[in-house]
């Protein structure tokens, strides 16, 4: 990857002030890394690379140590996120119950593969591992919603539920202006 | 200290408590093959991330194989290290190694000098018995000096072990995970875009071909062979006492007569010495420190011999660029001489000059584009051989390279003194610089030149030397990561040195990046520096501002040290650059 080519993102500085207050009120900074991190996309949404390099220069920690890690979990995002987020439960029962095509199905949908974001920044997809609701496979979440029982054609009508509640949301600021 | 026994094989042992089963083993001679694992014995420098198995042995009571590598002894363990079980998962375990690997060892660069090819020889892998998926990477070319090839790393990390804890730059770290993991930049940004220094360590210590100089030999090949170009050859001070290592000369033997007429026979047109430009350097970098001193100027000055150095303060201490030596190195002050004072001489256009180092450096590559030593748009310097890449060099031509007559070195950049040759070992740019600054600042002779205080291999060295009434305050640092702790004593004043010399590799340049690969001995790394004293002690003129033809080119062309022209030609300057 060339320097130049890589996204620069101005950062707010109101975020960066809350990241600072929490960096600062710990005391081992080093090996508190990680929960640093989860802070920072807290704050920002998503681990742009000027929040890496931002970390990797307040810790006086190698920026590719910071993005080794960063990179190494899957928790950590390094795009922004969609609106809503689709976590797709592949576990061993959900994955039994067809979890697989549940999946392809949300993807051709969207029109994007695993771990990205829709074009209209509504949804991000990922796969994840069981998330515990077994009873109910294939199952997955949107943000805190469990979806369960899920087929080809429900994936569909819960899709539209969204982009519609989008619309009327959209509709409403308008007349509101 | 404590002990323990231990049964390795049949045989018992008593070593200390705190030996690994590798090392207990060594001391009834039993081999147990590795590849991870690297130990730079004397250099503080041990890579112990047990990742590859291959060093697995069988230990009585424990039901799974143990590395031996990281596995402690205790009292009364019993190990076998040569059992049908331990035999065959160290096969397995290269096997798969080898599952996930371009088998291209034919046209590897690194072929008959590849640890993982040696092992998979010396373990009997006859077929591979895993297929499947290979992990697909592009090739970094980036940068002029080093090639990362992420498909030919088995994740050793040794590289990161050099890179973050000896040298403290933090470029290479594992990134990724699972089948995707693999060790490279931050942003999986190209090299050339990050702050690495170009030191080459990493290349010294990878196993196998992920890491590589760039070659430069076809295009060398192909100068000598064009009509119209005049190539002259400079050889660095390091080389002459590791060149031999590739021809089965024994570490430690000096072959600079070998190696002036194994140039001549490749057909150089002027064979010359980067030892002739270290002098010259040594008289800009005396007088540098002599008018610092008279001038209560910036102290303590540092060397800037060494371009791995000069990056490493420009990306990790842009606040600290007054305080290095604005001399250029020898390989650049010897470039800029050949194109304006040579060229001159010999009455040729500068641009139909190329001029072709041999250096123990990949950074040497990088430092010859630096576009601010440029003169009129000419590069000092335009093609930079590692040793190794000469050593393939010379084979390719048949040189049968120990047998070769002794030759000398051509003037006018050819003479040198012994001041120059120390240049090729940590401690000794600082020695040779005192020998003339004790010389300049008393006027009086000085009857012995060997400074010994400052010689050793340890990583941080400092030593008062008397000069008359003064008393000079002297810092040595090799390794980056030495070095960063003299730096961060000067940013908070605490430093109360005059001068410090810094170089990036353990050893200085006998351990260069683009030396013949040490594969872990580190006595070889003592036999080069002792062979570097002893050339020193051989010569007759032993002080750099002795050196006649030096003496000559001011005299004709220069004018003064530290004069004008010579700071047009010889010197240089800094910029800060991003630390990523």
């Amino acid at each position: 990857m060339e320097r130049s080519k890589l996204a620069k993102v101005k950062l707010p500085k109101e975020k960066l002030v809350e990241l600072d207050a929490f960096i600062d009120s710990l005391e081992d900074k080093e090996g508190l890394l990680i929960h640093i991190l989860h802070k920072a996309q807290e704050i920002f949404g998503y681990l742009s690379l000027e929040v890496q390099l931002y970390i990797s220069k307040r810790l006086d920690i190698p920026a590719a140590k910071v993005f080794g890690v960063v990179s190494f979990y899957s928790y950590f995002t390094q795009e922004p996120r969609g609106k809503h987020t689709i976590s797709m439960c592949m576990g061993t029962a959900c994955f039994v119950k067809g979890s697989e095509q549940i999946l392809e199905t949300f993807c051709n949908e969207l029109g994007v593969k695993s771990g990205e974001t829709s074009k209209d920044g509504l949804f991000t997809i990922k796969d994840v591992r069981c998330i515990g609701a077994c009873g109910l496979a294939p199952v997955a979440m949107i943000d805190d919603k469990v979806y369960g029982h899920l087929t080809v054609e429900s994936v569909k009508e819960i899709l539209d539920e969204y982009r519609k509640e989008e619309q009327n949301e959209n509709q409403h600021s308008e007349s509101v202006i | 200290m404590e002990t323990v026994k231990v049964t390795i094989n049949d045989i018992e042992v008593e070593v200390n408590a705190n030996s690994t089963i590798l090392e207990a083993a060594k001391m009834v001679d039993i081999q147990i093959p590795t590849l991870c694992y690297l130990n730079l014995e004397g250099f503080d420098i041990a890579n112990q991330t047990a990742s590859c198995r291959v060093c697995v042995v069988e230990v009585e009571g424990r039901p799974a194989l143990v590395p031996s590598c990281a596995e402690i002894v205790t009292d009364g363990m019993v190990v076998r290290t040569d059992s049908p079980k331990a035999i065959a998962a160290r096969r397995t375990n290269v096997e798969l190694l080898l599952s996930n690997h371009p088998k291209e060892c034919l046209t590897c660069s690194k072929n008959l000098e590849c640890e993982l090819q040696e092992l998979a020889q010396r373990l009997g892998v006859m077929e591979i018995s895993y297929e499947g998926e290979r992990m697909l990477h592009e090739i970094d070319h980036s940068s002029l000096s080093l090639v990362k090839d992420p498909e030919k790393c088995i994740m050793c990390r040794r590289c990161e072990t050099m890179c973050n804890e000896v040298q403290t730059c933090g470029i290479l770290s594992a990134v990724s995970r699972g089948f995707a993991a693999h060790v490279g930049p931050a942003f999986h940004l190209n090299m050339v875009d990050t702050s690495c220094t170009f030191c080459g360590q990493c290349v010294a210590v990878c196993p196998t071909g992920a890491l590589t100089e760039v070659n430069n030999v076809r295009s060398v090949v192909a100068a000598l062979n064009d009509p119209t170009k005049h190539v002259v050859a400079q050889v660095a001070p390091a080389i002459r006492v590791a060149i031999g290592e590739m021809f089965d000369m024994d570490p430690g033997t000096i072959s600079t007569g070998q190696l002036a007429t194994s140039l001549r026979r490749l057909g150089f047109d002027g064979v010359f010495d980067t030892d002739f430009a270290a002098d010259l350097t040594i008289l800009e970098e005396a007088s540098e420190l002599v008018h610092r001193l008279e001038n209560n100027g910036r102290l303590p000055i540092l060397t800037s011999c060494c371009p791995a150095w000069v990056r490493f303060i420009e990306h990790q201490f842009p606040d600290l660029l007054d305080i290095p030596s604005t001399c250029k190195s020898p390989q650049m002050m010897f470039g800029a001489i050949a194109k304006t004072y040579y060229a001159k001489k010999v009455g040729l256009d500068p641009k139909d000059i190329v001029v072709v180092s041999i250096m123990p450096c990949l950074a040497k590559k990088t430092e010859a584009a630096r576009e601010e030593m440029d003169i009129d748009h000419m590069h000092n310097v335009d093609l930079v051989l590692t040793t190794r890449e000469f050593g393939a060099m010379l084979k390719e031509a048949g040189t049968n390279f120990a047998h070769l007559p002794v030759g000398e070195f051509d003037s006018i950049l050819g003479e040198s003194t012994g001041a120059a040759v120390i240049f090729g070992t940590t401690g000794g740019v600082i020695e040779a610089a005192v020998r003339t600054a004790y010389e300049w600042i008393t006027g009086d002779e000085l009857e012995n030149v060997e400074f010994k205080q400052l010689r050793g291999l340890e990583g941080i060295r400092s030593a008062t030397v008397e000069i008359g009434d003064k008393s000079l305050n002297i810092g040595i640092a090799h390794g980056l990561g030495n070095a960063r702790k003299l730096l961060e004593e000067i940013r908070e004043g605490k430093s109360n040195y005059h001068a410090i010399e810094i170089m990036a590799c353990p050893g200085g340049c006998i351990g260069g990046g683009g030396q013949p690969y040490h594969h872990g001995d580190m006595e070889i790394l003592r036999k080069r520096q002792e062979a570097i004293y002893r050339e020193d002690a051989g010569m007759k003129v032993r002080k750099s501002h002795k050196n006649q033809e030096v003496l000559k080119l001011y005299e004709e062309f220069l004018g003064e040290p530290y004069g004008d022209r010579a700071h047009k030609l010889l010197h240089t300057h800094y910029s800060p650059k991003e630390r990523i």
